[in-house]
């Protein structure tokens, strides 16, 4: 038969008659004691007085009533010994008595005591800590009684006859402390179930710190209340609702205010839960009310106990963090040493006195602080972006204001493979006395080694022994020449298709552009379908809007002004029809090789014809564009290598923004912190640099393997994002589809793919005129989303530009 | 991959019944990743870890080895140890474990013949047969193709096979440029060659006769690739490494646009590859891709891709007899429910029907992961098309103001 069963067929009827039985049965024994007493006092006669009825009961409990036995007891142990009255062996009541069996404090007790006794001596002369060893034993003791001996025989129900469940007086309350010392130290190991007993000087020092303890406390109450009151809530509305709380309130801060002093004291009787209950109320009221005003109806809240409030605390974040300061428990003296800003504070803020921007750690010194400056100071936590102590503390702008300088310019020079630009870039230097003219009889004596003298020239830009026997500018070559007015930055790009993304890197740190055009014959028209083009494209997708045409080797075709011309109306129409304005445009007829218009206007009778300015004064009257000073700083990593003074060197443009010596920079997408050691402004050391100027940055505290070229190096403070995908605004130079391309920005070469072309828009207006186009044809302009394979950093107005299979595709704003 | 029973043929297979294969090298792994579908029953030797308890409440765990059958959850492929971990429920009585609990049974090539029998959930359709049939018939042939695709700085190692293209490595090397000396851009190139050398060497295990690629292409815009070949040829000459100097020998420098992975495209079309894998799958995969993109960019309506005109082409039949060929990427059918899948092989089962050509390309070649751009499904019409795409539009109409705002400043 199961459980269940069981209990359903349970005869109910039958259980009240047992139990009913067993009521009469105590009635029949009380019957039994009774008449069992009055047996006892006429056998004991006259020595009935001394003997009191409770022990002629207990005797009688314990012979099962036999009188005769119960007698001679009571005489051997009470009338004929009684200074040594040992109380008779308690027995266990039986399970059928409600009323607990009179029992005597044990024999036991005794022996321990004297044990308590033998250490006594070991524990008394010993410090403060072994007080706890005492107090530890308190809770075994029962303060009704007297601790001297011999103890009267005194029943536990006697002890609480005339107390309420619950209500109990506070001077029968036992006090508990909790063992503050390891248990081995007091008492035996193990198995002895004897509980641990305490001397009479024990007792009697336990009940006199109790004493001190219970006026102290009730002192502390006052004190907290009168704190309460002070603190709780600063409107006095709310302050006002709260006032009921203050029992709850204070019956809490009671117990963390002494659990401060490292023992828990008997909480005085609290007229309970009425004053509680309604208290509840107005707290769930008030935060209806404070937190969510909007809402009409009130959602009932399930009222928080007693328990969960001392738990929790109350809703008042300010009552909150008193309690965090006082249970930390630490002495006061602890306390205050840490109330102030540590040394480690002290120094940052010193430093950051010292710098620009103050650190992070100045505002979290205090404990004062509410939420709300906890709040804002943890959203105030960044990365510790203080300058190093070498930075200057420069206004970097208005550094610049003051700075006579010369204005700064770079172009990059474009155009066909073999147009001849870096020997007409080597021309100009060796004019200008950039190089002297040592060092080109020298190179021109190399290439005349290997068959190759009129390359001598372009060498001066061409150092690389692949480029140098290969005859082909592989890499951007930047360098460097002043005129009276400006100082300029010379890229010297590749022409080959292969090296285009070299080309796209030169061309996106340029201020405007030399296209340089191979006026003999069938070279121009080989190189019009060829790079002439793409490079135009590129360098006008790039944001480059000026752009002088540089129209060489027209000596090859005997200075003819024809071809000049004929040449000036193919070029300019294509450049016009790629977006280049008419004023723009500049054409100057050039020999590359002999320097003819270049820095001296030429001396050949057959150039008579042309009257313009020379290249240089074509360079010298470009305006280089709107520099992005006062947006956050942007450095376009071209190159990094290692030199004496950092492990990792960078050189790049600055693209917007400004920098010194000593800040704290990031380098994205790594998104690792650097600091600049030192810089080179035109190969000149520098405290700081600005947006447009081309420069040289020694990094400190990173690892080489951080920094690549293509990064961008960017205040940490407003650090450009990292994307995989982004949405470009593009203008398509062949069919564009979901297909995989190259992404080009600056020197940042990635791979990616389409993965989306969501619209086609209006050349003019930018209206979208078709959703989703399956493809989109050359010339129109697409809203396209490109995918890449790894993050890149990439910010909206970058431009960029897509190629495929060797071609360029399309080039773009990012959106 | 061939089948357990010796009487068992491609033909003879019956829609429920459950087809018994023996795994014979790495690359089988590769195709059964794309035969098992979630969904499928797996039935094959495994090993699991079992718990006993003793009586004095001590436990002791050990692996015993035991055929299960699992209903799959989900599959996992890790191509460069060519593993595939099949995971599931389990759903054989069985002495180690109950039934429906999780296992995950392991295949992967050993000296031993591995046996595994599947059953597919929607039974044998064409998609899963053609891919069986694909994964039985490859034996033969097992050219190896090793490419090296290569720019200043970057380096791809691809292992090219008949079913996929693994990129075994990617090397970075950061070169300094012009603005340091001369002396360094060289000592950084030479570096360079170094890190990729070795990474080849690493790669190709020139012990193992079945291993050693039949041709060694180097690629790269410009003169990287023609540089390391040199560099490569001195450094066998100096090590007197046979295999090496062998390998060099015949390798053959191929002109890319970048060196990026995809530009593997530019190296199977080459004629120095096409001389060697001139009838293999994936040369005919790519021209196939640019065929279609050729086509797609004549924009006369015979080139469609995406899922909706595409099934809305072939639902007209334009892509049948006479050079109709639909393009879907094998990894399309490996998580699809069933109504979808089933929709995908009624799509098959008409272009075949049409007399149309059907390509499962292998998404990990490189046109396959063009189709993948495409959105994994693309056709060759025999007759023009247009407007497939038209009702895609009229969603979008409350979009069209957006953009209106934004002048053009590109040009």
């Amino acid at each position: 038969m199961s459980r269940h069963r069981a209990i359903r067929n349970l005869d109910y009827d039958e259980v009240m008659d047992e139990f009913e039985e067993d009521l009469e049965e105590e009635e029949e024994n009380r019957l039994l004691m009774e008449q069992g007493v009055a047996d006892v006092r006429t056998a004991l006669a006259a020595e009935a007085s001394k003997v009191t009825k409770e022990q002629i009961e207990e005797a009688l409990w314990h012979y099962y009533y036999d009188v005769d036995k119960s007698v001679t007891y009571l005489t051997s142990k009470f009338i004929n010994a009684p200074k040594k009255a040992p109380k008779p062996a308690t027995q266990k009541p039986t399970g059928k008595y409600s009323i607990p069996a009179p029992a005597t404090l044990s024999r036991e007790f005794q022996h321990s005591s004297h044990w308590a006794e033998d250490n006594r001596d070991g524990l008394d002369d010993r410090a403060s800590p072994h007080t706890g060893f005492r107090q530890d034993h308190v809770g075994f003791w029962v303060p009704g009684s007297s601790p001297s001996y011999p103890l009267p025989p005194v029943s536990l129900s006697a002890l609480f006859h005339d107390m309420p469940w619950g209500n109990i007086p506070k001077d029968r309350e036992s006090l508990l402390i909790p063992p503050v010392v390891p248990r081995s130290r007091c008492g035996l190991l193990g198995g002895s179930g004897a509980p641990p007993k305490m001397t009479k000087l024990q007792a009697l020092a336990a009940a006199r710190k109790k004493k001190a303890q219970e006026k102290s406390s009730e002192q502390e109450v006052e004190q907290t209340r009168t704190q309460m009151t002070g603190l709780s809530v600063s409107s006095s509305s709310t302050q006002k609702e709260n006032t009921p709380l203050s029992g709850a309130f204070s019956k809490r801060l009671k117990t963390s205010s002494s659990t401060a002093q490292g023992r828990v004291p008997i909480l005085p009787t609290e007229p309970r839960s009425e004053p509680e209950q309604q208290s509840v109320e107005p707290i769930t009221r008030e935060l209806e009310v404070v937190e969510e005003p909007v809402e009409a109806t009130p959602v009932k809240k399930a009222q928080p106990s007693a328990f969960a409030q001392t738990l929790f605390g109350s809703l008042t974040p300010t009552i909150t963090i008193q309690q965090d300061v006082v249970t930390l428990g630490l002495a006061p003296s602890v306390l205050e040493a840490f109330s102030k800003p540590s040394p480690d504070d002290i120094v940052l803020a010193a430093q950051a006195k010292a710098g620009k921007k103050p650190p992070a750690g100045q505002s979290k010194k205090s404990k004062s602080s509410t939420t709300d400056s906890l709040a804002s100071s943890v959203s105030d936590l960044k990365i510790d972006d203080t300058p190093l102590p070498k930075s200057r503390n420069l206004n970097v702008l208005s550094e610049f204001e003051k700075s006579v300088k010369k204005k700064n310019a770079s172009f990059v020079v474009v155009g066909h493979v073999d147009a001849g630009k870096s020997t007409m870039m080597g021309r100009l230097l060796l004019d200008l006395g950039v190089v002297d003219q040592r060092t080109v009889e020298k190179l021109r004596k190399e290439a005349h080694m290997i068959g190759k003298s009129s390359f001598a020239l372009a060498w001066v830009l061409d150092q690389r022994t692949e480029e140098r026997s290969r005859g082909v500018t592989i890499d951007i070559a930047t360098n460097r020449f002043e005129t009276e007015t400006t100082a300029f930055t010379i890229l010297d790009a590749p022409g080959h298709r292969d090296f285009i993304p070299n080309m796209i890197a030169g061309a996106s740190q340029a201020d405007f552009a030399v296209l340089v055009v191979d006026a003999s014959t069938g070279a121009f028209e080989s190189g019009l379908k060829g790079q002439t083009k793409e490079h135009s494209l590129l360098i006008r997708s790039m944001g480059v809007s000026r752009i002088i045409v540089a129209v060489n080797k027209l000596d090859m075709v005997n200075w003819s002004q024809e071809r000049f011309d004929e040449i000036k109306n193919q070029v300019s129409g294509f450049l016009s029809a790629t977006g280049f304005q008419k004023k723009n445009i500049a054409f100057v007829p050039v020999s590359g090789l002999h320097g003819d218009n270049m820095v001296k206007r030429s001396e050949n009778p057959a150039v008579s014809w042309y009257t313009g300015p020379t290249l240089i004064e074509e360079l010298e009257l470009s305006e280089p564009s709107a520099r992005a000073m006062e947006k956050p700083l942007r450095v376009n990593i071209s190159e990094v290598f290692r030199t004496q003074q950092s492990q990792v060197t960078v050189s790049g443009r600055v693209d917007a923004g400004s920098l010194q010596m000593g800040d704290a920079v990031l380098v994205q997408p790594a998104t690792e912190k650097a600091f600049i050691k030192s810089i080179l402004v035109d190969e000149a050391p520098s405290d700081w640099a600005v947006a447009g100027q081309s420069v040289v940055l020694h990094l400190s505290h990173i690892d080489p393997m951080h920094v690549k070229s293509g990064d961008i190096i960017c205040d940490p403070n407003k650090p450009i994002p990292k994307e995989r995908t982004f949405t470009l605004k593009a203008l398509a130079f062949d069919f564009l589809m979901p297909m995989q391309v190259d992404v080009h920005r600056g020197r940042l070469h990635a791979a990616g793919k389409i993965i989306a072309m969501p619209a086609l828009l209006d050349k003019v207006t930018g209206a979208v005129t078709k959703k989703n186009p399956r493809l989109v044809k050359p010339g129109q302009v697409a809203r396209v989303r490109v995918e890449l394979d790894d993050q890149v950093p990439l910010e909206a107005g970058q431009r960029v530009v897509l190629r495929s299979g060797g071609e360029t595709i399309a080039a773009g704003l990012l959106e | 991959m061939r089948f357990a029973s010796k009487r068992q043929s491609l033909t003879s297979i019956d829609e429920t019944e459950g087809v018994g294969l023996i795994i014979t090298e790495p690359e089988d792994l590769w195709h059964a990743n794309n035969l098992i579908a979630i969904g499928d029953i797996v039935y094959a030797p495994t090993l699991r870890k079992v718990t006993t308890e003793s009586l004095t409440g001590s436990t002791s765990t050990q692996k015993v080895r035991a055929e299960l059958a699992v209903k799959v959850t989900d599959t996992s492929f890790d191509p460069r140890a060519s593993e595939l971990r099949v995971a599931g429920t389990i759903v054989n009585e069985n002495e180690i474990a109950a039934v429906g609990q999780y296992h995950t049974i392991t295949l992967k090539h050993t000296d031993r013949d591995i046996k595994f029998t599947i059953w597919k959930s929607q039974g044998w359709d064409s998609v899963a047969l053609s891919l069986l049939a694909e994964a039985i018939s490859e034996t033969a042939n097992k050219d190896v193709v090793f490419a090296v695709v290569m720019q200043e700085g970057v380096a791809n190692l691809c292992l090219i096979t008949e079913s996929r293209t693994l990129v075994k490595q990617r090397i970075e090397h950061t070169i300094p440029k012009k603005r340091s000396s001369r002396k360094e851009t060289e000592g950084g190139m030479s570096d360079f060659y170094g890190k990729v050398l070795s990474a080849i060497l690493g790669a190709i295990d020139f012990n193992e006769r079945s291993g050693i690629p039949k041709q060694l292409l180097l690629a790269s815009p410009g003169f990287v690739a023609h540089n390391f070949r040199a560099y490569m040829k001195e450094y066998a000459e100096r090590k007197g490494d046979k295999p090496l100097a062998r390998l060099v020998k015949e390798a053959a420098v191929i002109h890319t646009s970048t060196g990026h992975v995809h530009s593997l495209n530019e190296v199977l079309k080459s004629p120095e590859a096409q001389k060697t894998m001139r009838d293999s799958k994936f040369t005919q995969e790519t021209s196939l891709m640019d065929n279609f993109y050729q086509k797609l960019r004549q924009d006369d309506g015979r080139a469609w891709y995406g899922v909706q005109p595409v099934a809305k082409a072939i639902r007209e039949g334009a892509v049948g007899r006479g050079g109709g060929v639909l393009m879907m990427n094998s990894a399309f059918f490996k998580s699809m429910d069933v109504a979808e899948r089933q929709k995908y092989v009624a799509l098959v089962d008409k272009v075949r029907e049409d007399g149309g050509d059907v390509r499962l390309l292998s998404s990990d070649h490189e046109s396959g992961q063009r189709l993948d751009a495409l959105g994994g499904i693309a056709a060759l019409l025999t007759y023009p098309l247009h407007d497939l795409d038209e009702d895609d539009d009229e969603e979008d109409a409350a979009q069209v103001q957006e953009g209106s705002a934004a002048g053009t400043t590109i040009i």
